[in-house]
């Protein structure tokens, strides 16, 4: 069998159309593709939009380590590879200026919000789902047109807010106002992972006598683990990524996140900013990177989820 | 003999060790109501989402009816901020930057996605690879991917420029973010390159779920594999097309970021998008009255562009299993 197919294969002629497979063929019926068709209509226009997609990053890391002779010499050197990287940038970054306490400060800000928006999150979607008090419905549906409001529509009059509770260029500001973009976002994902659990198994816990508090904690959260993760690393990307509401609320450059200290702080008259520019960039991009790296399906699962539901 | 006894007494001394049965008190009645856990369990939630969310909503609209400057409660002056702003040459720029703005960089992003989606979508060698490196851009935050187009876009050293002319193609550098139309594409590009893996690796969990099977019978019955996207990819697609799309028209409307770090709305307002507009004049100029009048002219663009995708590319009960609608 697999030799008649390796030979239909070989020989297009036999088969019925072979010519037609084009890129939305799937699994069935891809072995029909000849090697050089492949070649140009998947593997091609597949690693042109790769390249586009990396060379920042790729520009970014080696401009970080460029010496700064070569940084701007394009004809002498070659830009686009150096052969004696150097350290001196990053140096420079992470001694020199208070990168590491901004470093510090995001992570600090998006823990906490992390973690309280995670709090809340699961209480409200598992009341939402399972308790299904009265008007559920319309409150998920409002949920859902919350994680619709954009930051960009909110941020002159949370400012006033901020600043009438006092909370203006402290971090409690960014702590307490980041879940109002991610609680939407976390609720909505867990109430799809809460409405795959069975039934029968709180009805079990409830016959011997379960609080509604020990049903959520000994037999809901341990099977939506995959729904946290998920939650949880999405929700720290999102706080990592958040820049105007940390923009309006933050002014001592003590107590700015990594995003906004680059623009603000970093950026100076210095013909050889570049270097320690993209070193900064590149450090403030590393930790969600290698979260991402080891999380990847639960990422995607919390991005497609989201959407799907 | 011993043993059932035993068995026979320790059963009866339970049974009456019971208590008599009682009857449940309002208390009782309460800790079970599913009315009253379910306000607890929401309280965090909806506490934390009242007053950073519903409360700010509602007081941008407000401030937009009022003078209000920073440090200083406005008074209701009515329409004068949008009578102003109707008048504005600035304002006006600003909503036609921004709406070309979200046409050009959705439709692309839509185009390129679904393009990526479907080549990622083949038989590929290091699939999951090959997945995992394409959301990078999404992932990295947006201001410091934006520090890279910035110093990519650099006007006398930028990369681009260089090996243009090394190919012979240009003569000079181009001028990507000082030229009026170049910083618009230029920004355009940034968003495009940002956007373009969201919506492919959300297309793609789409497509995974289409049975090849389809498309083997249509290729039986003769379909060109244009037939076999237009009758049988995109109709079974086109619920998380309405979705993925809505959020991507409605994170590029609202976008702020890559502007503000490439080109803070310069040169002479040609990137200004309202959102960054309204910045400039609320938090930089101090007005906030008439930042909160940009920010509250948003609203009406974006829920009709929710509703067009909404209604527009709604669920069909056939692709459900149904009955044809």
């Amino acid at each position: 069998m697999t030799d008649t197919l390796a030979a239909k294969a070989a020989n297009p002629k036999t088969v019925l159309n072979a010519s037609v497979a084009g890129p939305d063929a799937s699994e069935g019926m891809s072995y029909l593709d000849s090697l050089p068709r492949r070649l140009v209509t998947l593997y091609l226009p597949l690693g042109l939009i790769l390249v586009v997609l990396l060379f920042p990053f790729y520009w970014m890391a080696l401009t970080s380590v460029k010496p700064d002779e070569q940084l701007l010499d394009f004809d002498v050197y070659s830009p686009f590879w150096t052969w004696n990287p150097t350290f001196k940038h990053i140096h420079k970054l992470l001694f020199d200026t208070e990168y590491p306490i901004w470093l510090w400060n995001t992570m600090l800000v998006a823990t906490c919000a992390t973690a309280l928006s995670i709090f809340a999150s699961v209480l409200a979607a598992y009341a939402i789902v399972r308790l299904r008090y009265r008007g559920a419905q319309w409150v998920g549906g409002a949920i859902f047109l919350a994680y619709l409001v954009p930051p960009s529509i909110l941020f002159i009059p949370l400012s006033t807010v901020v600043f009438q509770y006092g909370l203006f260029d402290t971090p409690f500001a960014l702590i307490l106002t980041y879940p109002t973009i991610l609680i939407p976002f976390s609720t909505w994902l867990l109430m799809g992972y809460f409405k795959t659990i069975p039934f029968e198994l709180e009805e079990c816990a409830l016959i011997d006598g379960a609080s509604r508090w020990q049903i959520l904690t000994k037999i809901v959260l341990p099977l939506a683990i995959p729904g946290l993760i998920s939650a949880f690393i999405f929700c720290f990307t999102l706080c990592w990524n958040e820049f105007i509401y940390a923009l309006t609320f933050i002014s001592s450059t003590h107590y700015k996140t990594v995003p906004v200290a680059i623009v603000t702080a970093l950026v100076d008259g210095d013909v050889y900013r570049w270097g320690s520019l993209m070193a900064g960039a590149l450090i403030g991009s590393l930790p969600l990177v290698i979260l991402y790296a080891f999380f990847v399906e639960h990422y995607v699962s919390a991005m497609t989820g989201a959407v799907k539901e | 003999m011993q043993g059932s006894n035993l068995m026979t007494d320790v059963a009866l001394k339970s049974r009456l060790d019971k208590r008599p049965i009682q009857e449940p008190t309002s208390w009782d009645r309460l800790k079970v109501n599913k009315n009253w856990l379910g306000l607890w369990f929401m309280l965090p939630a909806g506490a934390i989402l009242m007053l950073f969310l519903a409360y700010p909503l509602g007081l941008g609209v407000w401030l937009s009816f009022t003078d209000a400057k920073i440090g200083r409660a406005g008074e209701f002056v009515g329409l004068e901020n949008y009578e102003w702003l109707g008048g504005d040459s600035t304002f006006l720029l600003s909503v036609f930057n921004t709406l070309l703005y979200t046409t050009v960089a959705s439709v692309i992003k839509f185009a390129v996605g679904l393009y990526l989606a479907l080549l990622l979508n083949e038989r590929l060698p290091f699939k999951a690879i090959l997945r995992a490196v394409v959301l990078i851009p999404f992932i990295v935050p947006t201001v410091l991917s934006a520090i890279a187009f910035w110093w990519i876009y650099d006007a006398q050293f930028s990369i681009i420029s260089w090996s243009l002319k090394q190919m012979g193609l240009i003569e000079t550098n181009i001028d990507f973010l000082g030229d009026v139309w170049n910083a618009r594409w230029s920004t355009i590009f940034a968003n495009i390159w940002r956007g373009v893996p969201f919506v492919a690796i959300t297309l793609l969990a789409g497509l995974q779920t289409v049975s090849p099977s389809l498309y083997e019978a249509a290729t039986i019955d003769g379909a060109t594999p244009w037939q076999r996207f237009r009758f049988i990819t995109y109709p079974l697609l086109t619920p998380i097309i309405a979705v993925v799309m809505t959020f991507s028209v409605l994170f590029t409307f609202t976008d702020f970021q890559l502007i503000w770090v490439m080109t803070r709305g310069g040169p002479v307002n040609a990137t200004h998008l309202m959102a960054t507009l309204s910045y400039q004049r609320a938090i930089i100029g101090g007005s906030l009255g008439e930042g909160a009048a940009i920010s509250t002219a948003m609203i009406p663009f974006l829920l009709a562009a929710i509703m067009v995708s909404w209604f527009g590319l709604q669920r069909r009960k056939w692709q459900q299993g149904g009955d044809n609608d």
